[in-house]
């Protein structure tokens, strides 16, 4: 019997993604283990690898196809002496649920394995419209299926504390809504001039005005005389837009400055790479070790938002670290730093960046995190302010280690002198807090050996 | 001693004026109302409402000499013209005495006379007496209508060549009726008269009959009145008419030939022009510009202070479109965040057999405006229960923008159409694109499926033709 190929999971929260690229072509035998296609996410590129040998008869969902629901049939695999007519494309039109399907039938993912909870359609929107995790909900239908009376238990009563809520609900006439979208409108940035503030025609169309003539007569994609280029964003574009305008719209951001001495951390750092055999220690893997004591030093510092009157204290030092990207930038995070030794940071801190940069992380290796450190050392700038990373409290913007002028009794004498900037939230993490944490760090960079204590 | 001071006084007491006057009253503001005539004005007495009961009885007439395809038959059926007409009249007092109660009820208060503003916030009303009373008031709303047109050589006479106002009460059937102009008055009427039994001839300059309807819709009223019998001359014109003692003598052009034809009567349909004189516009600053005083998009004039509405104020020449412009023009002037008039989404109707209703663009309107378009079409002949009511003629039309799914126009003929236009007026409103029209559950069986039908076309997923 033909087999189904279903869109993957890359995480438990995950409920569509991106098929980037089939690898393999309709008619091309394949064998188990074989990478028949690479799926995207936000953040991240996946490989679906094969379970089974045989044919791959049909593609269904073709490359570059956006936003496919998770255990949406893209592909069905045909077993030896089955030809393309045995495929009964009825049984592939709809989402098959993954209970349903045979175990050995599912495609594993190279490093994740999928276990996305069913629901019905209706089910699906109305908690993504409430901002709800379908993994933090129990079904109640058929055979543990998540149903629209168990969304609207927990939306109706606002029950689970972790359930964290959605954005507002925006009015806008279906007319407006399909004029924006054509656009590449944001309708939570338009006004509406409607009956109680719906977005209308009319509010699209001022919209429109107001964007670069080229966006609206060319549209995407077309160029204008060679000037420029409207070119559609990546999904990390897009997410780090969102993300990025929430944060700095939303969070009440204050920041904190201390200029740290790091001659001392430098001679370290020297005498310690002559010691080892290979992976140099770098200024950053010093700053994570510091980050991630003084966190543990100063708690109530290791704080994140969740609104609805809840913030949450984390108990580790989960030290999220910015790199970049030709097309954007991750942060994948290192958990527990503050048990880890400088070369044990140091190594993981190589791998995940390396993978980063291949597209490779799993969901998880940069999903969540406590704190984060973003550092344009490197790049010669002096200070910066960094913008949190949502629902994290704090965030260390590290500049470049500079040769600067410093007063010591009384005279003035040379310092290698990195500034650091600490952006907070103030909702969590008052001013007296972020200071008391700043300095620790500070004192953690200036004098290393302490971070042996 | 009767109040002389008010937030707003009315002049003209038509849809537009007495909706103008609750409204204010409604939102706690004094307000009194200048009729020199009827309560309900034209609309009322002697447009909209008792054409409707004339057509309603010409309708009938029409069944009763049909009666075998239903399987019915009837001898000596005949009718009584002044008990028609009486019946007209009659409703249209009936309505007339309610605008009376509906203002007592809110409180405006009724001169009995012809206003007209003699001064910044002043008007003064001479009644039938010529007695004066002069009255002061913040803010003055003109609501005075229009009137028909007349062009030099077409002068009514009021006993053989009429306007709508003549036409409205017959003493006798004419046995040949010239009906100049084919806009909705001139085919109500042409419509009547001839379920009646008239010969009627209509005139009209334009190419097509119903000229600000769809092409295709004018084409089919068309075939539809020339099989009813009517002779229509379209690019057509009338150059003189006279009256004599036998009849109307024509003198027309007809495909650029002359021709001399006499009529037992003729009914002026040739427009109309905005009651702008004599009502003190000369001492102010209101500007008046081809018969219809200029305003903004909230009704207000060049003089602060001075408002005008409905026919007054230009085109689309409709009761509802005054009534709307009434409660618009109040609301502006108590603060109230209101919206101003959508005129493209306006719908028309005519009430002639078959009816004529649309709303919005039509397809060569739509195209010349840039659009891509959709049109879909749907016949009644493939709606189940116009078979059944024995009214299978006309079609609905759809057209909408290929790119965006927005509803540009609508246009029908047939049975009841009148009635189902609002719908699509809704749609529009609320901004509904094709998709929600689709997925909108029309009931079965009614002649509103076609509606939904004709959508369903514009996009080739058309059901039942």
């Amino acid at each position: 019997m033909p087999i189904n190929i279903l869109m993957p999971a890359l995480s438990p929260t995950m409920t569509e993604g991106n098929l980037a690229k089939w690898h393999k072509g309709e008619g091309d035998s394949v064998q188990p283990g074989d990478v028949l296609a690479e799926i995207e996410t936000d953040k991240a590129t996946m490989e679906v690898e094969a379970v089974d040998s045989g044919t791959l008869g049909k593609i269904l969902v073709p490359d570059g196809s956006e936003n496919v629901a998770v255990n949406n049939v893209i592909g069905v695999l045909l077993e030896d002496g089955e030809n393309v007519d045995d495929i009964d494309i009825s049984a592939t039109v709809s989402a098959t649920p993954a209970s349903e399907v045979k175990e050995d039938a599912v495609p594993v993912i190279s490093n994740n394995s999928s276990d996305s909870p069913t629901a019905t359609p209706l089910a699906r929107r109305l908690a993504e419209q409430a901002g709800l995790d379908l993994s933090t909900i129990t079904g109640t239908g058929a055979r543990g299926k998540i149903t629209r009376a168990d969304v609207e238990a927990l939306t109706d009563g606002k029950a689970a504390d972790n359930v964290a809520t959605g954005a507002e609900r925006i009015f806008a006439s279906p007319l407006a809504k399909r004029l924006a979208a054509e656009a590449g409108l944001d309708l939570s940035a338009i006004a509406g001039t409607g009956p109680q503030g719906r977005i209308v025609k009319a509010d699209i169309e001022k919209a429109k005005t107001l964007l670069p003539a080229a966006n609206v007569v060319g549209g995407l994609g077309m160029s204008s005389g060679g000037k420029f280029e409207d070119v559609p964003m990546s999904s990390m574009r897009k997410v780090i837009a969102e993300r990025m305008a929430h944060s700095k719209s939303n969070v009440p951001h204050f920041y904190l400055s201390v200029d740290c001495e790091i001659d001392e951390l430098l001679k370290v750092r020297s005498s310690l790479n002559e010691r080892l055999e290979d992976g140099k220690l770098s200024v950053n893997d010093f700053v994570i070790r510091a980050c991630a004591l003084a966190l543990i030093e100063v708690p109530e510092a290791n704080a994140g938002w969740l609104g609805d009157g809840m913030m949450r204290l984390y108990r580790s030092a989960d030290i999220s670290v910015a790199v970049a990207l030709d097309e954007g930038l991750i942060t994948p995070i290192i958990p527990d730093a503050e048990s880890k030794g400088l070369a044990e940071i140091s190594s993981a801190m190589k791998d995940l960046a390396l993978r980063a940069r291949d597209g490779k992380l799993s969901p998880e290796e940069y999903q969540g995190g406590s704190f984060t450190i973003s550092n344009l050392g490197m790049f010669g700038i002096k200070q910066f302010d960094a913008v949190i990373n949502e629902p994290q409290g704090c965030i260390l913007a590290v500049g470049a280690g500079e040769p600067r002028p410093v007063v010591k009794n009384g005279e003035i004498v040379p310092a290698t002198v990195m500034t650091c900037t600490l952006s907070c939230d103030h909702r969590v993490v008052d001013g007296a807090t972020g200071a008391k944490l700043l300095s620790a760090i500070k004192r953690l960079i200036e004098y290393p050996p302490a971070m042996l204590l | 001693m009767a109040d002389t001071s008010f937030d707003i006084f009315v002049i003209g007491g038509g849809p537009g004026g007495y909706v103008a006057a609750i409204r204010a009253s409604q939102l706690g503001m004094k307000v009194a109302l200048a009729e020199r005539e009827h309560l309900g004005g034209i609309c009322l007495n002697w447009g909209c409402i008792p054409t409707k009961a004339l057509l309603r009885t010409s309708e009938v007439h029409h069944i009763l000499h049909n009666l075998d395809e239903f399987g019915m038959s009837a001898k000596d059926i005949s009718f009584d013209i002044k008990k028609i007409v009486k019946r007209s009249r009659n409703v249209a007092k009936q309505l007339n005495q309610g605008v009376a109660h509906l203002l007592k009820k809110n409180k405006v208060t009724v001169f009995d006379g012809t206003g007209s503003v003699t001064g910044s916030g002043s008007v003064s009303i001479i009644d039938q007496d010529g007695k004066q009373t002069d009255i002061s008031a913040n803010n003055i709303i003109l609501a005075t209508g229009a009137r028909a047109r007349t062009l030099p050589g077409l002068e009514p006479d009021g006993k053989r060549i009429w306007t709508y106002r003549e036409a409205m009460v017959p003493e006798t059937l004419p046995k040949s009726l010239l009906v100049v102009g084919s806009g909705a008055i001139g085919m109500e009427f042409a419509s009547f008269y001839k379920d009646l039994g008239s010969a009627v001839t209509i005139v009209e300059v334009m190419d097509r009959i119903l000229p600000v309807e769809d092409a295709e819709i004018s084409n089919l009223a068309q075939k539809s009145f020339e099989a009813q019998g009517m002779t229509i001359h379209t690019g057509a014109k009338v150059h003189r008419l006279k009256s004599g003692a036998k009849g109307v003598t024509a003198e027309l052009e007809i495909s650029g030939k002359a021709e001399k034809e006499t009529y037992d009567r003729a009914i002026l349909a040739v427009g109309i022009v905005g009651n702008v004189k004599n009502i003190g516009l000369e001492g102010t600053s209101v500007v008046v510009d081809n018969s219809h005083v200029t305003v903004n998009e909230w009704l207000e004039t060049d003089e602060k202070g001075i408002f005008a509405i409905g026919d007054l104020v230009g085109p689309p020449w409709l009761a509802h479109k005054a009534s709307h412009e009434g409660v618009v023009c109040v609301e502006h002037i108590a603060g109230l965040d209101t919206h101003p008039l959508d005129t493209s989404n306006i719908p028309g109707c005519t009430y002639c057999r078959p009816q004529i209703a649309s709303v919005g663009l039509t397809e060569s309107a739509a195209i010349e405006k840039g659009y891509d378009v959709k049109v879909g079409r749907f016949p009644f002949l493939a709606n189940g229960k116009a078979i059944a009511l024995g009214d299978p003629e006309g079609l609905v039309k759809t057209v909408f923008n290929e790119k965006t799914g927005e509803l540009l126009g609508a246009h029908m003929i047939g049975p009841e159409v009148t009635e189902m236009i609002q719908g699509y007026t809704v749609a529009r409103t609320a901004e509904a694109t094709e998709a929600e029209l689709m997925h909108t559950v029309f009931p079965h069986p009614t002649l509103s499926e076609a509606m939904h039908e004709a959508v369903l076309d514009s996009f080739g997923r058309v059901i039942h033709f």
